[in-house]
């Protein structure tokens, strides 16, 4: 048992002792969680819009005022031809265009149907629908006030039914993507760099040689891999700790729920990333192989996380591969804990699957450590 | 020039005898692309709601019906109180709640409106917006058919036209991000481990002494890496080409001449991360930490630029993925030439000046 | 197991796939000795002590070292052996006297024992100046006396030295022989292996191998008088004609 005191000595007078990772361990997720929490962010804003005007009537004029005001767009320029627009688009210059036909106004007058065009870059298909919709609310709400003008004398008329639709976004009224964005980058970071310190650390040894000298000493399989566990384990909360700490006062990140609960169930999410990287450490014969297969995880990771894309949006069997992702469990933990208030039972079976994920991990990491080959 | 032409092959050597890591430089990239090609995307499927009608009529009905019907949407299940709103999104078991108001159908019919109140899960604020717009475009369209049968005077439709990519197909979106994100992150990754393994191993000191320039010793690191990533953009380009039926609208020539470009971008990245690092692990560190998520968030990868605030916007400047992304999907799904992406095709080629100039000038400083 | 033999070897073979590294080698090793096992490189020396020190599997044959099998006992022996690795395996970004708190600390000792130990290797190494230093900033001659006297730390019965003296002078090679016979003047049993063929005068008995087998075991003087030779370079240089 004292061994592992030992253990833990050591490897915490090696990583202080480092000074050149020492930035990298703490400085740089930090850094990187200032400003990329700035980044990402879905909101569909300042849209790319320019416009072809056929008719130049008072009536166009005020369609075009409409987005001229809206805060979703930006309104560029007008183009002198459909040629241009085309041109303009395909050089990145525009995202969406809008022809308003020749006699617009006449023809509305003589309350004929009139047909607008409207060319999206598609590229990005979810944000071109919602871009879709954006424009066709913008005409809708022109259309209506028009037709109240324009039908001022007969009220008798049919008017056409309009079920309008409310939003209400609970937890995050305002939309923020930071309340959101931020405590996942923050996991993001706190798991690469525990995957990273653990994948190469005991590969490291075998490189130098002292993990030949070790496996030579009456030192217990477990109490090596605890002993190593724990100093990593340790940096992993305090990033986290940090990481807390700069989303509230910097992000003003709302914490609903119980920060016990938060740190609970991340003290158990470090063991299985550090149980992942150790068991990879095990495996390889370099540092170079250790890292390439602890990236390779990590992309995946990260990218299936479900903090960029949903994962309800995957085909089910890459839902079904999200059940071996750590960091999916993470996500809806610090989801549904920090911003919804999410009690124990809510997160009990996130909470379970991660438990026994760590058991599963460090046992593997401790069963493929061979002291004798 | 002999000297160069044996150091490289001495390069190519070290590769191809690790057969661990080759698998690795080449079965990871091919794994991830055809992984990601298919799970990432931020088309909403079969999103789980909840319904809260207090008119339970026949038109509330239909409106169930025609969100149910979507492939967008599935309805999990009917909730009666208010109160049941917020246990259902702390369990985390729906997206949004529809909650229908009273006495729709008459409201409708008297009025000529009612509401409906689309309560959304905003803690993924993503999905919350997306949701909310896509059960109002599908709320509208019902509402255009319940129009349609009179002919309504002073009405303004618009005429969708989408370009590029006319099914909205959310491969055509993410597709070229994998590509640009997996071979920039293992074209870095390579290279910044070569010059400091020799710098650990101290066989750095045997080049240092050698007659080789240091501007050669830098370039041979770099030249047997360009193969290995070329042969990886093939078969990406190929898998999407094939597998994810991504078009190329335009010259397939440009494309690989545009890739071989960004490669050796990356590369010289990588290189002049490891002259900069001391040991394997501060290099693999820093361009694994420091590069991974910079490029996801900053290349417009996911996340599109314009949205960013204004430092970030300039920020994402610097990172050459965001410049290869609008030259990929220029070619691929725009079908453009040189002449549109002269600009992107000129950065990178001074990124990549630059990184080597800088490599070269510290390598020449480890010489005095 | 006679009372005076601490390792014995019975046919002791090792295989990495179809290539033999050790070819069924029987030997014995008593109390106190100085055992030399040498050979060229590549002939299976170190595959050899790999096994006898516990991190290698026999894939035939049987060995026991302080008492102990190797094949179902090994976690047994390593209480009772002290080993230095060819790499000088200290740590390099830790100071001295960290290393010996580690090592020391792995191997059971007491936090006050470990104390005295520091000091009474200090003293006798001359380190005072260099007890909190980082061991890697030190010469190659000192990272291996230091790391000769960790592997005594515990006061193991036996002490297995793989390869000790590579790439120092002559005098710092002469120091720490010196080392080795206070060693085992106080009783432990050295067993070292080296491709210095000089180095072989110093031992009590040293047996030779060649090709993953022994080819010759005696002490030094005999095996001259037996291959006729003046010294222990000429002896390994019959045989490996031979």
């Amino acid at each position: 048992m004292k061994t592992i005191g030992f253990i833990i000595q050591k490897e915490f007078k090696q990583i202080f002792r480092n000074k050149g990772m020492l930035p990298i361990i703490f400085v740089m997720p930090m850094v990187q969680l200032l400003i990329l929490a700035n980044a990402a962010t879905f909101e569909i804003k300042n849209i790319k819009f320019a416009y072809l005007d056929n008719d130049r009537t008072p009536t166009s004029r005020a369609l075009l005022e409409k987005f001229n005001a809206s805060t979703y767009f930006n309104v560029l320029t007008d183009y002198a031809s459909g040629k241009k627009a085309n041109s303009a688009m395909l050089n990145g210059d525009v995202d969406v265009v809008l022809e308003i036909p020749p006699y617009f106004e006449r023809d509305l007058i003589k309350e004929k149907q009139n047909i607008l065009g409207l060319t999206i870059n598609a590229i990005d298909g979810a944000t071109a629908g919602v871009e879709s919709v954006y424009v066709s609310q913008i005409i809708q709400s022109f259309n209506k006030n028009l037709r109240t003008e324009l039908m001022q004398v007969s009220d008798n008329s049919v008017k056409p039914v309009q079920i309008t639709t409310i939003p209400s976004f609970w937890y995050n009224e305002t939309l923020n993507y930071k309340t959101f964005m931020v405590p996942g980058i923050l996991v993001l970071l706190v798991t690469m760099i525990t995957l990273f310190l653990s994948g190469m650390n005991i590969v490291r040894e075998k490189e130098i040689g002292t993990l030949e000298q070790i496996n030579v000493t009456p030192i217990l399989k477990r109490e090596f891999i605890i002993g190593k566990l724990f100093p990593f384990w340790i940096i992993g909360m305090g990033l986290l700790t940090i990481g807390l700490i700069i989303a509230k006062l910097i992000f003003d990140i709302p914490i609903v729920g119980s920060l016990a609960l938060m740190y609970a169930y991340t003290s158990v999410y470090i063991f299985v990333v550090l149980g992942i990287g150790l068991f990879i450490s095990n495996f390889t014969d370099t540092q170079q192989q250790a890292m390439f297969i602890a990236w390779f995880f990590m992309v995946i990771f990260i990218l299936m996380s479900g903090l960029f894309t949903p994962i309800e949006s995957m085909p089910k069997w890459a839902q079904a591969i999200t059940e071996f992702n750590p960091i999916k469990y993470f996500v809806e933990v610090m989801r549904m804990v920090m911003l919804k208030g999410s009690s124990f039972t809510d997160i009990l079976p996130q909470f379970a699957k991660t438990l026994v994920y760590a058991f599963i991990m460090n046992g593997l990491a401790v069963w493929s450590y061979k002291k004798q080959e | 020039m002999k000297q160069f032409r044996g150091f490289v092959i001495k390069e190519f050597y070290h590769i191809f005898r690790d057969k661990r890591s080759l698998f690795i430089l080449f079965g990871m990239p091919v794994a991830q692309i055809l992984l990601f090609g298919f799970a990432i995307t931020n088309e909403i499927n079969n999103v789980d709601i909840a319904v809260l009608d207090h008119s339970k009529d026949a038109t509330t009905e239909e409106i169930i019906n025609s969100i149910s019907a979507s492939e967008y949407f599935s309805i999990d299940q009917f909730i009666e109180r208010e109160a049941d709103i917020e246990t259902v999104f702390k369990q985390g078991k729906v997206k949004a709640v529809l909650n229908i108001e009273k006495d729709f159908s008459q409201k409708l019919i008297k009025e000529g409106k009612a509401y409906v109140q689309i309560i959304t899960d905003a803690t993924d604020p993503n999905t919350a917006n997306t949701i909310f717009n896509y059960v109002t475009a599908i709320l509208q369209k019902y509402q255009s058919t319940q129009n349609k049968s009179t002919e309504f005077p002073y009405q303004i439709v618009a005429q969708t036209r989408m370009v590029y990519n006319p099914e909205l197909k959310g491969v055509f979106m993410f597709v070229p991000g994998v590509m640009t994100i997996i071979l920039m992150l293992v074209s870095a990754m390579m290279t910044s481990i070569s010059i400091t393994r020799e710098k650990e191993l101290g066989t750095m000191e045997i080049l240092l002494v050698s007659p080789l320039k240091p501007f050669q010793v830098i370039v041979g690191k770099v030249v047997p890496y360009i193969f290995l990533s070329v042969i990886n953009a093939i078969v990406i380009v190929v898998l999407s080409i094939f597998i994810f039926k991504m078009p190329v609208e335009g010259s397939l020539f440009l494309l690989g001449l545009e890739s071989i470009l960004f490669i050796v971008t990356a590369l010289a990245l990588g290189i002049l991360i490891s002259s900069i690092a001391q040991t394997q692990q501060t290099a693999m560190m820093i361009s694994l930490m420091g590069l991974m998520l910079p490029v996801i968030l900053l290349s417009g990868f996911i996340f599109p630029i314009s949205s960013m605030p204004v430092i970030l916007q300039i920020i994402s400047n610097i990172v050459p993925a965001k410049w290869f992304i609008i030259i990929i999907k220029g070619i691929m799904l725009k079908g453009v030439g040189l002449w549109f992406i002269w600009k992107e095709t000129l950065i990178l080629l001074g990124m990549t000046v630059f990184f080597i100039g800088l490599s070269v000038k510290k390598y020449k400083i480890r010489l005095e | 197991m006679e009372d005076n033999k601490v390792i014995e070897v019975k046919g002791l073979t090792k295989m990495f796939g179809d290539f033999t590294a050790v070819s069924a080698i029987t030997f014995d090793v008593k109390k106190g000795e100085i055992f030399g096992f040498l050979g060229a490189n590549g002939a299976g020396k170190t595959t050899a002590m790999k096994m006898l020190i516990g991190i290698s599997k026999p894939t035939a044959g049987e060995a026991k070292v302080a008492g102990f099998d190797v094949a179902s006992q090994a976690e047994d022996i390593k209480k009772n052996i002290g080993y230095m690795s060819q790499k000088f395996a200290l740590y390099d970004d830790l100071t001295v006297r960290e290393n010996i708190t580690f090592f020391g600390g792995i191997y059971g000792l007491t936090r006050a024992r470990i104390k005295e130990k520091t000091s009474e290797l200090v003293q006798e190494l001359g380190l005072q100046d260099l007890t909190d230093k980082l061991v890697g900033s030190l010469p190659l001659g000192w990272k291996q006396k230091i790391s000769f006297s960790v592997s005594l730390l515990h006061e193991p019965k036996i002490v297995f030295l793989d390869e000790p003296t590579g790439g120092v002078d002559p005098i710092t090679r002469r120091q720490f022989w010196e080392m080795i016979y206070k060693s085992a003047s106080k009783g432990t049993t050295i067993f070292v292996t080296t491709h210095y063929m000089d180095e072989a005068e110093y031992c009590d008995r040293v047996s030779i191998m060649v090709n993953g087998k022994i080819e010759a075991l005696d002490t030094p003087k005999k095996m001259k008088e037996q291959y006729k030779a003046e010294t222990m370079n000429d002896v390994f240089l019959k045989l490996a004609r031979g």
